[in-house]
């Protein structure tokens, strides 16, 4: 049972086979057995899962249920949910209980997804291995001793250890993709504005987007119908009208143009990673896709840009944890700045205030210019090179990261290389691109690899479908790690 | 480029983070090797180049100027960590 995808346990669901309170207890059952050693979920809540399933069966029995309806997932700790304690991995937001919902939770709400729990991330979605949660590392299901990635790492994880059959996650530089990648899931980044961010606590605004992590193509096609909308309380949603992701999943790859940047497969990937990829591209082929190389040119400026652009939006967002009106407030100040000062030094871990004080210092005065205003422009070059790509080619394809996952401690005494390590992720961010992530191996350390396809602005439909025609011939995504 | 220690006391005041003495120097030199990162970009010649602040060139929307909000106070302060009479408290500002 807890190996089927969500399009198989909603066709269960609805033919009665088995109840929605009994999904739940058969899950929160594999939580309690797992999640001590995984620690891919912050908070658990028994009593509000069986009450919303309860709820789905009355209305599947009233004839009210609809086609999703009593399916479990675990979203991300940073989407805002009524009631759950909504902490973002941030010891800042450990006593936050939501007094509302994002407009993520509000539309699974809707469609009946009973929430098994808040999956752990990176404090403020700010890491790429989930070791900077005040909560703990997540722990990588394929190998204990590895990262599971970040931020959406409890996510990831809770998918790929079946803790839940589908998961939300949010994307600034990567973070839905390097993870999935890292787990050996399906994740997408939809194009910025499809998903809202009412509710969704923001870390770099102009590059924040949420989207679903789960074991198919098929199923993130699923779960982003239920995600994805207009919602007018983000300034940045597009208004556009309402698409069924899953409307091109059969069609076929006959003449598909895949186009691979030579910049991702240049020095700094690993052997074992391109060896993976390189068999995914030969399996396309054989669906009928022809292979073209494009270049990226500018694939390096995508880190540096990142890192100024990131931190300066982060800065300005953050600056409201003020200790005022929710959140976490220091226990002894000598005044109101101080305050600030104390409330934001206790609750706040190292890699938010680097992040912090790196954004502060590149919109200051004297340096706007330099950095934010240059970053800006490499953002707009970075942007313009895969339009040029673009016109070559149908989808882009290439690693989602140079190496497998890494192990825990390995990378964090020196945050530059761990951002290094984003290197093919970020320019899909900065230009505001679909990107997704399909499991296509093992390297040479029986870890996880992930295929990243990029497309072009609003064709996330055409990207789940080339990832569900490699899924209907291939077998890596049904691979689970024994536990 | 490289910071100072006193670049990032002021950096630290100027963000409302109370860095320690025994933090200071460790900050300094992660920072450092940030912006020794964010160097590489500095030399790019981006003369002519529009910047891009977002990914989708859309107007913001204008709305009827009326109120949509239902009044919600008391649930949203029941999260603060000090409220009084519908006010959240603060130290002292004025002697």
């Amino acid at each position: 049972m807890l190996n089927k995808t969500l399009k198989q346990l909603a066709a269960q669901l609805a033919a009665k086979e088995i109840s929605a309170v009994e999904l739940a207890t058969e899950y929160l059952a594999r939580i309690d057995a797992l999640n001590p050693q995984l620690n891919a979920l912050i908070s658990v809540d028994r009593e509000k899962t069986l009450a919303e399933a309860q709820a789905v069966d009355a209305a599947r029995a009233a004839g009210q249920a609809g086609a999703l309806a009593g399916v479990p997932l675990v979203h991300k700790d940073i989407f805002c949910q009524q009631g759950w304690k909504t902490s973002c991995g941030s010891k800042m937001l450990d006593n936050f209980i939501s007094p509302y919902d994002a407009h993520v939770v509000e539309q699974c709400r809707k469609a009946g997804l009973v929430t098994l729990g808040r999956a752990n991330m990176d404090e403020f979605a700010m890491g790429s291995s989930n070791e900077n949660s005040f909560y703990g590392p997540v722990k990588n299901p394929w190998d204990l001793n590895a990262v599971p990635g970040g931020s959406s790492g409890g996510s990831a994880a809770a998918v790929a250890a079946r803790l839940a059959p589908v998961a939300t996650g949010t994307d600034t530089g990567g973070s839905i993709r390097q993870p999935a990648a890292f787990c050996g899931i399906t994740g997408i980044k939809p194009t910025y504005g499809v998903v809202s961010r009412f509710g969704m606590i923001a870390y770099a605004s102009s590059l924040d987007q949420g989207g679903p992590l789960a074991q198919t193509a098929e199923d993130c096609a699923l779960l982003l119908n239920v995600m994805a909308g207009f919602d007018e309380r983000d300034s940045t949603s597009l208004q556009r009208d309402k698409e069924d992701y899953t409307r091109d999943l059969a069609a076929p790859l006959s003449g598909l143009k895949i186009g691979l940047p030579k910049e991702y497969f240049a020095e700094g990937l690993a052997a074992d990673v391109a060896k993976a990829i390189d068999a995914a591209i030969a399996e396309y082929r054989k669906l009928g896709a022809e292979v073209v190389e494009i270049s990226l040119p500018n694939t390096k400026l995508a880190i540096p840009s990142y890192y100024v652009i990131a931190p300066a939006e982060a800065s300005s967002n953050l600056s409201r944890f003020d200790g005022v009106r929710y959140g976490h407030r220091a226990a002894e100040y000598s005044g109101l700045a101080d305050m600030y000062e104390q409330t934001r030094a206790e609750g706040f871990g190292w890699e938010v205030k680097r992040r912090i004080l790196t954004g502060t210092y590149v919109l200051s005065h004297g340096y706007y210019d330099a950095y934010y205003l240059q970053a800006q422009k490499i953002r707009r070059i970075i942007a313009d090179d895969f339009q040029k790509a673009f016109a070559q080619c149908d989808v882009i394809m290439g690693p989602v990261t140079p190496n497998t996952a890494w192990n825990l401690g390995e990378k964090n005494a020196d945050p530059v290389a761990m951002y290094l390590e984003d290197i093919y992720t970020l320019g899909v961010n900065l230009a505001g691109l679909p990107g997704m992530s399909v499991p296509v191996g093992f390297g040479s350390n029986d870890r996880p690899v992930g295929l990243q396809i990029i497309g072009n602005y609003f064709s996330e439909a055409k990207m789940l479908n080339v990832a569900h025609r490699f899924q209907q011939v291939t077998d890596w995504h049904t691979r689970a790690p024994a536990l | 480029m490289s910071l100072t220690i006193d670049d990032v006391r002021r950096i630290a005041k100027l963000a409302r983070i109370a860095v320690t003495d025994d933090e200071l120097a460790a900050t300094q030199q992660q920072l450092n090797r940030i912006f020794g990162l964010i160097e590489e970009m500095r030399a790019v010649d981006t003369t002519g180049i529009e910047p891009m602040a977002h990914a989708q060139d859309v107007m913001l929307r204008l709305r009827e100027d009326m109120a949509t909000a239902p009044d919600r106070r008391a649930e949203w302060q029941a999260v603060a960590p000090a409220v009084e009479n519908g006010l959240y408290l603060v130290p002292k500002v004025i002697e």
